[in-house]
């Protein structure tokens, strides 16, 4: 459903401003989000300064630095730091991307930090994503086939394996499914970018025997055709991969097997 | 799943919503997708008061001497502004989604370009639509 406004319980309330750090070369103000689901308040937002002449260079070191050594509560998912392991998944500058591979450069004033967009908040900058992995689960991400196993494994030729790059580097952040508005709007039902991307990833690969039931599993209204090409997706993406583009190629595969 | 119990056990469902248009810098294209959405009401609108004017020269010259005079005063005209901008916009939008359906134009810079190539269409015809109307 559409609604543009956050629920009462989810309306930001002025937070905490913490104090500089003394004889700052190269101060930075980091406004950020915080939740915490045992005090029963509304979610603020809380100012921290940095020196950054005393910090790395990428948001998430920044957000390492804070708990660190400011506020030992502020709560984040973080772990490869190389953008390959998509935890540190948020809304940063306004944009959903990761903060490890996000550079303190590239934003200008204050670094705004939100958890994704229109996600249920466990705590602070971590969304619940337990729908959002479902309905990965429901396109079936793995290989389907029906003629007996080959003694060694299946093959693929280099042509065919090559129609799967831009497709299998996905590393499940969902920056793309939370930067979609019809993913806010319709997400119960709207499979989102991310899923669609791998759906598509499992339509296009060469061994894979179930095309007609995976084409079959999205022919619905609301599963695949909620993406109108907003294009969030590909300018959110992290990783360049392009949802829009896979989605399209779905929409066109519906199509070609009706003609 | 464990977790979906996991959720359930702490409450989800007093979980608040984080903010999603309050915080998100929308990319040009999105604002484009919007204005796609809002143009077309527009042309419904718009659609209602031309249907309203033929009616109104069917039903006869009192009806469509009221009809005729508010549409064609300075803030009905106005009005067919924003309707023929509206509609050119719709139109070149529309074209770009019928290229996207095709299969064509999902890379981003292909993306930047034709977001300028719509709003200079949609400008240039809507331009070219007044001159017609005010010159005829």
């Amino acid at each position: 459903m559409v609604a543009f406004t956050l629920p009462k319980n989810s309306r930001l309330v002025s937070g905490k401003t913490w104090p500089k750090p003394a004889d700052a070369k190269n101060l930075r103000a980091f406004k950020v989000y915080r939740y915490d689901p045992e005090s029963g308040e509304n979610p603020r937002v809380d100012t921290y300064y940095l020196d950054l002449a005393d910090c790395g260079p990428m948001v998430l070191d920044a957000i390492i630095k804070i708990k660190n050594e400011v506020d030992p509560t502020l709560t984040f998912r973080r772990s490869c730091r190389e953008g390959i392991c998509g935890s540190c998944a948020m809304n940063i500058d306004g944009r959903n991307t990761l903060a490890c591979t996000k550079g303190l450069d590239e934003i200008k004033g204050d670094v705004k930090i939100y958890p994704l967009p229109h996600m249920p908040v466990v705590k602070d900058l971590v969304p619940d994503l337990t729908h959002f992995y479902a309905q990965h689960a429901s396109i079936k991400p793995w290989l389907e086939t029906k003629s007996p196993p080959p003694a060694a494994e299946w093959k693929q030729s280099i042509e065919d394996r090559r129609k799967l790059d831009g497709l299998y580097e996905c590393i499940l952040c969902s920056c793309c499914s939370t930067s979609c508005p019809s993913y806010w709007w319709n997400g119960d039902r709207y499979l989102g970018p991310a899923a669609l991307l791998q759906a598509y990833r499992w339509i296009a690969d060469s061994r894979d025997e179930a095309r007609g039931e995976r084409l079959d599993n999205l022919e619905d209204p609301f599963r695949l055709y909620r993406c109108h090409t907003i294009m969030n997706c590909a300018n959110a993406c992290p990783k360049g991969l392009n949802p829009a583009k896979a989605i399209g190629e779905i929409k066109k595969m519906m199509v070609e097997r009706r003609v | 799943m464990s977790g979906s119990e996991h959720g359930a056990a702490v409450g989800r469902g007093a979980r608040p919503l984080s903010p999603h248009l309050q915080v998100y810098r929308l990319p040009l294209t999105a604002v484009m997708s919007i204005l796609h959405r809002v143009t077309g009401c527009a042309l419904m609108g718009g659609g209602v008061a031309l249907v309203w004017w033929l009616v109104a020269a069917a039903t006869g010259a009192g009806a469509f001497g009221f009809v005729n005079w508010l549409l064609t005063s300075w803030i009905g005209g106005l009005g067919m502004i924003v309707f023929g901008a509206a509609l050119m916009y719709h139109l070149c939008n529309g074209i770009r989604h019928l290229v996207w359906d095709a299969g064509f134009g999902y890379e981003k810079p292909e993306v930047a370009a034709s977001n300028k190539v719509v709003l200079g269409a949609a400008a240039a015809l809507t331009v070219v639509l007044c001159l017609y109307a005010w010159l005829t």
